[in-house]
């Protein structure tokens, strides 16, 4: 189950995440063969096997529609690595 | 011979909901509050925060689903569904995808022509993104130099509904859209204020041949907040369709961004990669298994829905008075006027066309000075009647001063007025006399303003007609 | 230790009567285990974080650094959340502060909990209180340095796949996965949240009891919570009654020590004398297939709850001209190597094409080792095995070879896929190094997991102290 130098730059652009040529180089090898052994589940017949996505079988948790105090400006800004007035700032989108 | 084409169009609208709080924090939902002071560390994806579902939003949800007559889930599960923009903090929004809480619905739309019945394929609830403000010199997005974000509407609750691609007119897709819309209002899940963003939606339009059942390619027109540019939208689109189709072209799947005042819908920014949301069950939240008991009593809440009050109206009145009362939230005014003994059709008029015109909430109006103002209306002056009109939703208002003021209908006192102004006006008296007959109005025109609007025009215009002979 | 407290033998119940009868004050004993860390915390790096003025009157706790905890830096290890500082606490770490106990620091662990060594971390490796030279285990490897060097009577980790369990079972202390669901991860940084639990890392089974029962039970802000009754404090060594399965794949695994296996005999051994049935049994399929389960869920569900580090609100930010240049840049400088192919990894598993194959299969292979678990809970009260196959390993032996890293988790990730609770203690040496002794039941068995190890800590006598620092 190889991965190709295409996968991997694809797989990293859906995952935001930049690469240098020796980073994609050393992650295609590795994803590779970290691919190769995780493929096993495809061995078993699960035809009719239905899927857990959750370990316990519980439902219905909400909460009731009750404000509660939000942050504070400070708060909500407190690690915020740019800060225009009371906006968070990006380069353009 | 050429082709007959039909339009295929199918609808995804969002609902804002007015809840109290947001969808999976319990910050406050709604306009109003200054930039990033409606946020928590589940708004703002903190490390660690998880969300919290919020009950209320649930249940709206199921309910307009009843009212769409969709089959409640047994089950509705969240999905994650991930892309990247500074306006989705955690990036991945928070939806439902092949385990909707409400599936298979319909809503049947009346129409001069019969009834249309448009398929839901489904009703689903979801979070809405936060507000990036795009900075330019320019004002333009692609000169920005900086985008900021208020994480204000970011995890409000939205409900999704897609109909199903079976509407066939422009037509039929506004009055869907309007009526959706005065179901969702009535039901009190949201304002639905298109100019505010708390109703909008996306178009979906291919052409086929007539007769075929085919569902070829189709484009999307985005961003849609108003009924009548949905509808020029979608006659321009079938239009632009039809016209490739007939040169032996073929449609492009694409996205159109609607501008009202261009000749055509631009397409928009292309997608630097295909996009691939990833879907997957939200593991931070468990599935919902909606009560039968609770869907019970969320249906004992729901009144008679506008298409059968249109039904019902429309046999009393025409089909497009029935439609403009009910689709204006104006029917139960209306009703009760005629209950206080107005004619049903002079009701309609008056509140179809001036009362709209004047903006008044139907709310705040007391039906019964409204129903003596409606009575006396052929009896007063135009000009004090659309007076009243005015104020019929203040605070106590009463009719009774100004029905009062019965309009002159004496004709002892107009006569000379008439007389008056007939010999100051020579030149239109011998014109009138040589056959141009619109000139009746010159001169009734000039008796109400005269009398200051208080003549009785109908007689007035018999005195005039009269006194020239003719 | 000038203030005559032996923090390497305190246990947590022992300081708790010390501080209960004023015989030693809160701050006192803060100070006390404040200077073993001073002493020995240059050698071992546990900590990454110390905070200098304690509040409350309760004793010392150390908690794994993927704990959010309000005005102290939580960095999960990672350079992204270098200076990052929560402005709210992590329920667990809320819970803790309302029992009066006192924050020592954030200890060390694997880069966003990932990995088996403690290596991955962004601020350099822990080492082993037993032998510096080898890995504490991880990816809690500083709670369980922590503990078992003295720095802390207690300490709280987070177990995805083993991060208790393992590390707990290097350093020669008691380590709990709870039942998923019966400890709240609200503020927990994520890593998996289907499979992410937090659990009590001390030096002896009653100890771990006292911590589970505060920090277990359902959180209004985790919708994964579920309530449970206080667990038992356990007593006594009588096993009568005990039905004991021995998994073979567990315990004969390819690998395994001769060391570890005559250890984990012996304990059986004392199971039996003590009056519970030991039986072999089977569970072929959870154990050949859940390393290759594990390792697409988890990346799956990382790949989505790590994409949250765009630098927008919080963490690092490096430049980029744009705002999609400015998040790969910052994910590319952030994140360290093991947590970019999880989320590679984890990305590709949910991606088009191949989410049927990787990650909807790896969801139905959940469903195959719940169902081969609760079958042999029908005959057994209790399955043991190995924690590990080999005891601690050296520094750097496996960090170049991410599968066999991965590899050092196949006997604790199975139980952890269904949801299980799972104990491991200290029962015995080999070549000098700690021994864990796995213990799993079925969801909600923490008492009867605490009635087992606590009569095998009596018969066994483990000595917790690591023979260099005696
Ligand atoms: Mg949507
Ligand atoms: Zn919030």
């Amino acid at each position: 189950m190889a991965i190709t130098k295409e996968e991997v730059l694809h797989v990293a652009r859906l995952a935001r995440l930049e690469l240098n040529d020796a980073e994609v180089e050393r992650f295609q090898g590795q994803l590779s063969a970290i691919l190769e052994a995780v493929s096993k589940v495809a061995e078993l017949d699960l035809t009719d096997v239905p899927p857990t996505s959750h370990p316990l079988e519980v439902s219905n948790a909400w909460g009731e529609d009750i404000p509660h105090t939000s942050l504070t400006l400070d708060e909500a800004f407190a690690n915020a690595p740019d800060r225009d007035d009371d906006h968070f700032r990006v380069p353009p989108a | 011979m050429s082709i007959t084409w039909e339009p295929v169009i199918g609808l995804e609208i969002h609902v804002q909901l007015k809840t109290e709080t947001k969808m999976f924090c319990r910050c406050r939902n709604g306009f109003g509050g200054d930039p990033n002071t409606q946020t928590c560390p589940v708004c703002l994806a903190f490390p660690g925060a998880l969300p919290v579902p919020n009950r209320r939003a649930i249940e709206e949800t199921i309910k307009l689903g009843l009212a769409l007559e969709c089959s409640i889930a047994d089950r509705a599960v969240f999905h994650r569904k991930n892309y990247f923009y500074p306006d989705l903090p955690k990036a991945y929004q928070i939806s439902q995808y092949d385990e909707p809480l409400c599936a298979d619905g319909r809503l049947v739309v009346p129409t001069a022509d019969g009834e249309v019945e448009i398929g839901i394929v489904r009703a689903h609830l979801e979070e809405d993104a936060a507000k990036n403000v795009h900075v330019a010199a320019s004002g333009r997005i692609h000169g920005a130099t900086a985008t900021l974000v208020d994480f204000n509407r970011g995890g409000s609750p939205l409900v999704e509904i897609v109909t199903a691609p079976n509407i066939h007119s422009s037509d039929v897709a506004k009055r869907f859209l309007q009526l959706l819309r005065q179901t969702v209002v009535e039901l009190g899940l949201s304002e639905a204020e298109l100019d505010k963003g708390s109703m909008r939606f996306d178009v979906n339009v291919s052409v086929r041949p007539l007769g075929s059942d085919e569902l070829r390619t189709r484009t999307e027109l985005k961003n849609m907040n108003s009924f009548n540019f949905a509808a020029k939208g979608i006659e321009r689109e079938i239009a632009r369709q039809i016209k490739i189709y007939e040169n032996g072209g073929t449609v492009d799947q694409e996205t159109l961004h609607f501008d009202p005042t261009a000749e055509e819908s631009a397409p928009m920014r292309s997608k630097e990669e295909a996009q691939d949301y990833r879907y997957f069950p939200e593991p931070d939240l468990v599935p919902v298994h909606p009560a039968p008991e609770v869907i019970e009593a969320l249906r004992s809440q729901i009144g008679e829905l506008p298409t059968a009050r249109i039904r019902r109206i429309a046999n009393t009145l025409s089909f497009y008075d029935a439609d403009v009362l009910v689709t204006g939230g104006l029917d139960r005014l209306w009703a009760a006027v005629v209950d206080g003994g107005a004619d049903p059709k002079e009701a309609a008029n008056v509140l179809a066309n001036s009362f709209v015109a004047s903006g008044i909430d139907p709310d705040a109006v007391n039906p019964a000075e409204l129903t003596k103002l409606v009575i006396a209306r052929s009896e007063i002056p135009r000009g004090v009647f659309d007076e009243a009109l005015a104020k019929v939703g203040e605070p106590g208002f009463s009719a009774d001063p100004y029905t009062a003021q019965k309009a002159v209908s004496d004709a002892s006192a107009l006569e000379p007025i008439i007389a008056a102004i007939i010999e100051a006006n020579p030149g239109q008296v011998e014109q009138y006399r040589g056959g141009k007959q619109g000139l009746l109005g010159f001169f009734v025109g000039q008796v109400m303003k005269e009398t200051g609007g208080t003549a009785d025009a109908r007689v007035v215009s018999e005195l005039v007609r009269e006194q020239l002979g003719a | 230790m000038s203030s005559g407290i032996d923090t390497l033998r305190l246990t947590a119940e022992e300081a708790l009567a010390l501080v209960d009868s004023g015989e030693v004050s809160s701050a006192e004993l803060w100070q006390a285990y404040r200077d073993a860390i001073n002493e020995h915390d240059g050698e071992l790096h546990a900590f990454l974080t110390l905070v200098d003025e304690p509040e409350g009157n309760g004793i010392p706790i150390a908690l794994k650094d993927v704990i959010s905890t309000r005005g102290v830096r939580t960095t999960a290890a990672s350079k992204i959340l270098e200076n990052y500082v929560p402005v709210f606490d992590a329920t667990v770490a809320a819970k803790c502060r309302a029992a009066g106990m006192t924050l020592l620091g954030k200890t060390n662990t694997d880069e966003f909990a990932m990995g088996s060594s403690t290596e991955n971390s962004a601020y350099g490796p822990t080492h082993n209180p037993w032998d510096l030279t080898r890995v504490p285990g991880g990816s809690g490897g500083g709670s369980a340095a922590a503990v078992s060097a003295g720095l802390a009577p207690w300490a709280l980790g987070s177990d995805t796949g083993g991060s208790v369990k393992l590390p707990s079972a290097f350093c020669g202390n008691v380590g709990l996965r709870p039942t998923y669901g019966t400890v709240s991860r609200f503020g927990v940084v994520a890593f998996a949240s289907s499979l992410d639990q937090v659990g009590p890392v001390t030096k002896n089974v009653r100890d771990n009891a006292l911590l589970y029962r505060i920090i277990s039970g359902r959180d209004e802000n985790d919708s994964t919570t579920v309530d449970v009754p206080p667990v038992a404090l356990p007593e006594g060594t009588d096993l009568k009654g005990l039905r004991i399965g021995l998994p073979r794949q567990l315990n004969e695994v390819e690998g395994i020590e001769p060391g570890v296996k005559a250890a984990c005999e012996a304990a059986l051994a004392k199971a039996e004398e003590l009056g519970a049935t030991v039986e072999e049994c089977d569970l072929p399929l959870s154990v050949e297939y859940g390393l290759a389960c594990y390792y697409l869920v988890a990346p799956a569900e990382a790949s989505s709850n790590l994409a949250r580090y765009d630098g927008v609100r919080y963490g690092l930010r490096s430049e980029g001209a744009d705002f999609r240049e400015m998040v790969m840049h910052t994910r590319h400088d952030g994140f360290g190597d093991e947590v970019k192919r999880r989320i590679m990894l984890g990305t590709y598993a949910l991606s088009s094409g191949y989410y049927d194959a990787f990650y909807a299969s790896a969801q139905k292979v959940r469903t195959v080792i719940k169902r081969e678990h609760d079958a042999l809970f029908e005959r057994f009260d209790v399955l043991v095995s190995p924690t590990c196959a080999t005891t601690a390993f050296p520094l750097g032996a496996k960090s170049q070879d991410p599968l066999a890293m991965y590899l050092t988790d196949v006997l604790t990730i199975p139980a952890n896929m269904a949801g299980l609770p799972g104990l491991s203690i200290p029962c015995g040496l080999s070549e000098g190094l700690p021994v864990g002794l796995q213990i799993v039941g079925p969801q909600f068995s923490e008492s009867t997991l605490y009635r087992l190890g606590h009569a095998l800590e009596q018969a066994i006598g483990f000595d917790v102290v690591p023979e260099r620092l005696r």
